[in-house]
């Protein structure tokens, strides 16, 4: 059998399908809160998102190492990732620069990652978060660099306390590790810059 | 054709869509998620060399060639003006390896790469300002060693940028920066802004564009994103003021833009336009007429044209 | 409607015409010919091939004709077309030791294995014009050596390192692959790796002059040339699918190792320490330079006081590179004149403001000599 019916297929053009998803991204991560969604181009590996297998085809590579969750690391999503993006996967949360975990687990937390240290803060972890849903949640309130005013998220699926993880990762600021949820084609950016307002 | 279209049997290489390759994108892609996420950070990239000088906006052009697809119009100025040298030797660099569109109206770009201005149209959500930037580090100037400014940045320590401004004003009773003017970012970094006169620098706070900076020959690019606090440094008995002109765009009449000072005539005439090209023939087009606008057209400086 | 005049684009145009015509000159002079740039001005294409990073003999020979003979604009060409080249992976270290030698010289050792190979050059030459140069179609008489070399060229610092008088050099733990300047930004302070990479590249005069400001006093080494070679040396590479190593041909390189004065410290006993200076094709002032630099840059490592320029590895890595140099000191050609109209808008009204408040004191100075005002 031949590798590609293994594996699904990736990106057909990579150029165009890339900088699609690096802008929505973009777009993510400097608005925070906002929904943002990437085409359904691709067929992603199982335990991968649509949302999720698109921003790692347009951003990892080589240079960039990637942490699973154990349940993923050994199944589909790794060896698609490997084919398509040639990463390495590491064990150590806080050697990676992108990390995909699952919402609802109770590990490992945010803290786990790297939050890059002061005179390179840039050197830390994007986590992209899975979650079921992007609103109909318990909701919350944003602020920051990117908001006017304030904005509210309501995302579904997330384990109890992560509010409190992502207070604490803003705390961190300058440091801190950058999350962006993602549930089916959809995207919400919430960088160490944004501050949580209250939780209900 | 363009040159990235060029099939592979060509004597001439075929480039990648807008010249970079994959991998030094998606370098260049990782290193802007990462400075939006710290606005005013300067986050270390790989700057690749470019067919263009280094100095002539290689970082912007790097930058822009990351983030430009189909869906964008490019408008490239210097100075303010589209018509400027190096601006139309990068729209034309655009043009050829990513079939750029480009305009030269600032409400119809997506994309909009600066050297030394910011427009005088409001910028809008969903705008990327791109800005060519020489000298990244504001500290630089006071202390040139990069190890010791990162470490500055790091701990935040600022004194010694409040002491030369402060210096300033105890020997000519105001900040006589008049370029490239510091600010302090969403009350973390201080950052330079390129070498735009302070003029613009309050078009920065708060915009709803999104803007990016990028300093090639240095290697460093940094973000604002949109709705950000951006503070020119000043001080309490000595607030920030900016530019300010005892007279009006000769060829529009405008009295809020930045003008640009023309030498007329070898015995001291002037006369002050608007920096901002475009935004100077959309006021005309509106019917707008500065004092010397005829003067201006006799003299070739401007021509007429049916519309 | 009126529109500013738009001159820009084909004004610009017309400066690449009238560059191509002023790089061909004179019609009635025959063109030069890429095979003759890069056979007759060898080391002028090896200057490029260095500054440029990249070797390859007729593309540095096709700069050079492009860019009139401007050794920095040829390099400035070489290194834009060398980033859109694909990347397959680092060749294997080269062995200078089995360099194919085409000179050798140390100034450390009267004889010593294979001998002093003196080979092409300028040294003895007096520098009178040889006119009959003018006149075409002399060929030079090609020398026959009467014995051959040596087989075995030992270097000199690794005769001297078996006597464990020179200061060992061990790659880094797990030997890992040399940082790349061209790919990663530098940060500070930079290890050895990224210092070589990056005076591999340097502008030869920039670092031949920091290499004489050590020797004239601005840095504390007393050199001496352990050994100079110059020679082919073999490339190989192991391809990752086939796991063996595979021959690419041969490279010219001039390799330069100074020998330098080193007091030892409590835990290592007295040695000689190493400069080091790697370069493509035949470059001795380059070499040499480099591994003066090389040294001076050790000296933080050595515990050393590093006061001058030619010691600090931010004032070497940043100044080194011409190609951005050029770009920047060049750069101050395009417009400024917003920022030059901030500039003047200040400076006109602070001497305004400096006007008033002398007339202001005249005046207050006229009342006080008023001899009733008198204290």
């Amino acid at each position: 059998m031949a590798i590609q019916d293994i594996i699904s297929p990736g990106f057909s053009d990579p150029v165009f399908q890339s900088q699609a998803a690096f802008r929505a991204l973009l777009t993510a991560l400097s608005e925070p809160g906002t929904l943002q969604s990437v085409a359904a181009d691709i067929i992603p590996p199982e335990g991968l998102a649509t949302a999720t297998a698109t921003a790692l085809l347009a951003l990892a590579d080589y240079e960039t190492p990637v942490w699973l969750p154990e349940t993923l690391r050994d199944g589909p999503a790794a060896t698609w990732l490997r084919f398509h993006c040639g990463v390495a996967l590491v064990d150590d949360p806080a050697r990676a620069a992108f990390a995909v975990i699952d919402g609802a687990a109770s590990e490992p937390k945010l803290a786990a990652f790297n939050p890059g240290n002061d005179q390179f803060p840039d050197r830390s972890t994007t986590v992209i978060v899975q979650v079921s849903g992007l609103d109909g949640g318990a909701g919350f309130s944003l602020s920051g660099p990117g908001i006017p005013g304030t904005r509210r998220v309501a995302p579904q699926g997330l384990r109890p306390g992560f509010t409190d993880e992502l207070r604490q990762n803003g705390a961190l600021y300058p440091l801190g590790v950058d999350v962006v949820l993602a549930s089916g084609e959809g995207m919400i950016g919430l960088p160490r810059s944004t501050q949580i307002e209250e939780a209900r | 054709m363009t040159v990235h279209q060029m099939p592979a049997d060509n004597t001439k290489p075929a480039y990648n869509y807008a010249y970079l390759d994959e991998q030094t994108k998606r370098m260049i892609r990782r290193a802007l998620l990462k400075a939006v996420a710290v606005p005013g950070y300067q986050v270390p990239f790989g700057s690749r060399e470019m067919p263009l000088a280094r100095g002539w906006g290689t970082g912007g052009i790097q930058i822009t060639a990351a983030l430009i697809g189909p869906a964008d119009t490019l408008k490239v100025i210097d100075q303010g003006a589209d018509d400027t040298t190096n601006a139309v030797s990068i729209r034309k660099f655009f043009e050829r390896t990513a079939d750029a569109r480009t305009s030269e109206a600032t409400e119809e770009a997506t994309i909009i790469q600066t050297r030394h201005r910011i427009p005088e149209a409001p910028l809008k959500s969903g705008q990327v300002m791109v800005y060519q930037v020489p000298m990244p580090e504001p500290l630089r100037k006071l202390e040139p060693r990069e190890a010791e400014t990162r470490k500055m940045h790091a701990w935040a320590e600022y004194g010694l940028m409040q002491v030369k401004l402060y210096e300033s004003i105890a020997r000519f009773g105001e900040v006589t920066t008049t370029y490239d003017y510091p600010v302090m970012v969403n009350g973390r970094y201080v950052m330079s802004p390129s070498p735009i006169p302070k003029f613009d620098n309050p078009k920065m706070h708060m915009s709803p564009a999104l803007q990016l900076f990028g300093a090639g020959r240095e290697k460093r690019i940094y973000a604002l994103p949109p709705y950000t606090s951006v503070k020119s440094l000043d001080f309490e008995d000595h607030p920030f003021r900016i530019q300010s002109w005892s007279q009006p765009c000769g060829l529009c009449g405008a009295a809020d833009s930045y003008l640009d000072e023309v030498v007329i005539d070898d015995r001291g005439g002037r006369m002050f336009v608007c920096s901002d090209s475009h935004y100077c023939e959309t006021r005309r087009a509106e019917g707008h007429r500065g004092a010397m606008l005829g003067d201006a057209a006799a003299s070739g400086l401007v021509e007429e044209t049916n519309p | 409607m009126y529109v500013a005049v738009k001159g820009g684009e084909a004004a610009i145009l017309a400066t690449h015409d009238l560059v191509a015509e002023a790089r061909r000159g004179d019609p009635a002079v025959p063109e030069i010919t890429v095979a003759q740039i890069r056979e007759q001005q060898a080391l002028a294409c090896a200057r490029v091939m260095n500054e440029g990073s990249l070797y390859d003999k007729d593309l540095a020979a096709l700069a050079l004709k492009q860019s009139q003979g401007d050794v920095i604009e040829a390099a400035f060409l070489m290194r834009a077309y060398r980033t859109t080249l694909p990347r397959f992976g680092s060749s294997e270290p080269l062995d200078t030791a089995a360099m194919a030698i085409r000179r050798r010289v140390s100034a450390t050792y009267k004889d010593l294995p294979g001998g002093q190979v003196l080979g092409p050059t300028y040294d003895y030459t007096h520098r009178l014009f040889d006119f009959a140069l003018m006149e075409e179609g002399r060929e030079a008489e090609p020398r026959k050596a009467s014995a051959p070399l040596d087989a075995t060229m030992p270097r000199v610092p690794d005769i001297l390192g078996a006597e464990g008088l020179m200061e060992a050099e061990e790659p880094p733990a797990g030997d890992p692959r040399p940082f790349d300047l061209t790919r990663d930004p530098v940060s500070f302070p930079a290890d050895r790796d990224v210092r070589l990479q990056s005076m591999a590249r340097g502008d030869e005069g920039f670092l031949l002059g920091l290499g004489y400001s050590v020797q004239r006093g601005f840095g504390g080494s007393h050199p001496f040339v352990g050994e100079v070679r110059v020679g082919e040396v073999a490339v190989e590479f192991v391809p990752e699918e086939l796991g063996f190593a595979v021959d690419l041909g041969e490279v010219t390189l001039t390799e330069c190792q100074m020998v330098n004065q080193f007091q030892g410290s409590k835990d290592v006993p007295p040695q000689f320490t190493r400069g080091y200076g790697l370069v493509f094709g035949h470059s001795e002032r380059k070499a040499m330079s480099m591994s003066l630099v090389d040294r001076a840059l050790k000296s933080r490592d050595f515990g050393e006081a590093t006061n001058y320029p030619a010691q600090q590895d931010e004032f070497v890595l940043y100044h080194a590179d011409n190609v951005e140099a050029a770009g920047f000191v060049e750069h101050l050609k395009l417009p400024h004149y917003v920022d030059f109209q901030g500039e003047l808008e200040l400076i006109r009204r602070i001497r305004r403001e400096r006007e008033e408040r002398l007339a202001q004191e005249r005046g207050a100075k006229e009342q006080d000599t008023m001899p009733e005002a008198a204290e």
